[in-house]
This record gives structure tokens, sequence and C-alpha cells, in this order.
């Protein structure tokens, strides 16, 4: 089963789980999966059109999903996908 | 309402330092420690690159590589990633519009303003419940600026 590292900040809404396993066999599935046992994580992974936010990026090892197939791209067992949230800001 | 936030001398030291030397730059980095039931402790701060391309003046941005990293450090050393400072020069250490619009929720947001090079002010903020404003955080802590 691949593995999800849900990251620090968004344990609250996974009931403060760090890892989430599925048998999910795409991203998409596993986000599906991940957002229907924990509802309150939704709003801050996905949009309104259910695509994955733009300042959330998903990582399959060290690839970004998106130099991949998106998210389309097949999981294989031994995965470990780290959703991974965009820091950045400044003083303006 | 978010916790009394405690921050160690050494952890100060490390993102004083950092900011001072990283002026006129903004420079950023990552906060461990752990939460208990009285107030968020920030053990330990680790610098890490301001990978924001152009202008480091106003801007910060963290690469999802060292994202990752801070992540994996926190799981294999058993503390916990409480949030993310940065420096603001020749600005206060009040969160901007452009912190709120990439702010996650339950991370501190450590600011330090450097005025002509040297610290000036540290603040900390943290979005609130409805994650809709920051929340200034109340820092206790037992170093001088």
């Amino acid at each position: 089963m691949a593995q999800l590292i849900i990251p620090t900040p968004l344990r609250k809404y996974t009931a403060n789980n760090a890892t989430f396993t599925t048998d999910s066999i795409t991203i998409e599935q596993a986000i599906e999966e991940l957002t229907n046992e924990y509802p309150e994580v939704k709003p801050h992974l996905l949009d309104a059109s259910g695509r994955i936010r733009s300042f959330i990026k998903v990582f399959v090892g060290e690839d970004d999903i998106r130099s991949l197939n998106g998210e389309q791209t097949e999981l294989k067992d031994s995965d470990v996908v780290s959703i991974v949230p965009a820091i950045a800001g400044g003083a303006l | 309402m978010s916790l009394p936030i405690q921050i160690s001398p050494q952890a100060y030291d490390v993102m004083r330092q950092h900011a001072e030397e990283h002026f006129p730059d903004e420079c950023c980095g990552f906060l461990y420690g752990h939460d208990n039931d009285v107030s968020r402790n920030i053990m330990q701060a680790v610098p890490v690159l301001n990978a924001k391309e152009g202008d480091k003046r106003r801007r910060f941005e963290i690469s999802p590589q060292d994202y990752m990293k801070a992540e994996r450090y926190a799981l294999q050393q058993q503390t916990t990633l409480l949030g993310v400072y940065h420096s603001h020069p020749q600005h206060p250490a009040i969160a901007s519009e452009h912190d709120l619009k990439q702010a996650m929720p339950y991370f501190s947001y450590v600011i330090l303003s450097v005025m002509d090079g040297k610290t000036a002010d540290i603040k900390s903020w943290q979005l609130n419940e409805a994650n809709t404003a920051f929340a200034e955080e109340t820092i206790t802590a037992n170093f001088k600026l």
C-alpha cells in the first residue's frame, strides 16, 4: 500500500495522524479516499472544482506529480506520497 | 485562541543572526519544538534557503524539497514542525496581506523586523480558527532584543 505523508499544519483535520495508507491506484483516488475519511481536510487540499489547490504540491518520492502524469499518476505499493503546502510570504 | 509561545534563547539567536546576515534580503527557516497544555515551545530554529527568484528584499519562498526535508526531520527527531520564521527588512514585524494569502493553519509565523541591519522587533502570528485573518500570538521569552 502507498503511504501519504500529511503535512503538519493539516494534521488537525486528520485526527493528528501523520500518515495515511491507501491501496488506491492513482493520486486522484488516493486524495479522494483521504478526503472521504477526513472531510475537514478537503477544502485545504481541493478547490471548488475538485482539483488539487494551486498552492498544494504533491510529490511521489522526490518527483512532483506535474512532471509525471498529474493527478492520474499511478501508485505502487512502495510509494511515499508527500503533500506539500506552499510556504511563502513577504513584507509587502 | 492560540497558546502563548515560548522561544528558546538558542532559537532566537539563530533567527536573529540569520536575519541580520541576510539583510537587506528576507531570510526564512523552520521552527521545531512541542506544544503542551499551556504553551507552544519553540526549541530550535533551522535556517533554509530563500528560494524566491529575483528580488528577495520583500519576498521569501521555501522550496518543496526543503519542506519535505523539514517534515522528515521532525518525524525522525520526534519533534514537531511548529512553524516558519522570516524577516521583514526595513519593515515592521507585522504579517502582511501577502503573508496571509499563503498561510497555513496551525503554524506559527514568526517575523523579525530588521532595521538598518539590526533586529528591532519580533512578533508571531497564527491564522484564526476560520483561517481568514492572522491573530498575534503572545511571545513569552527570556531573551532581550
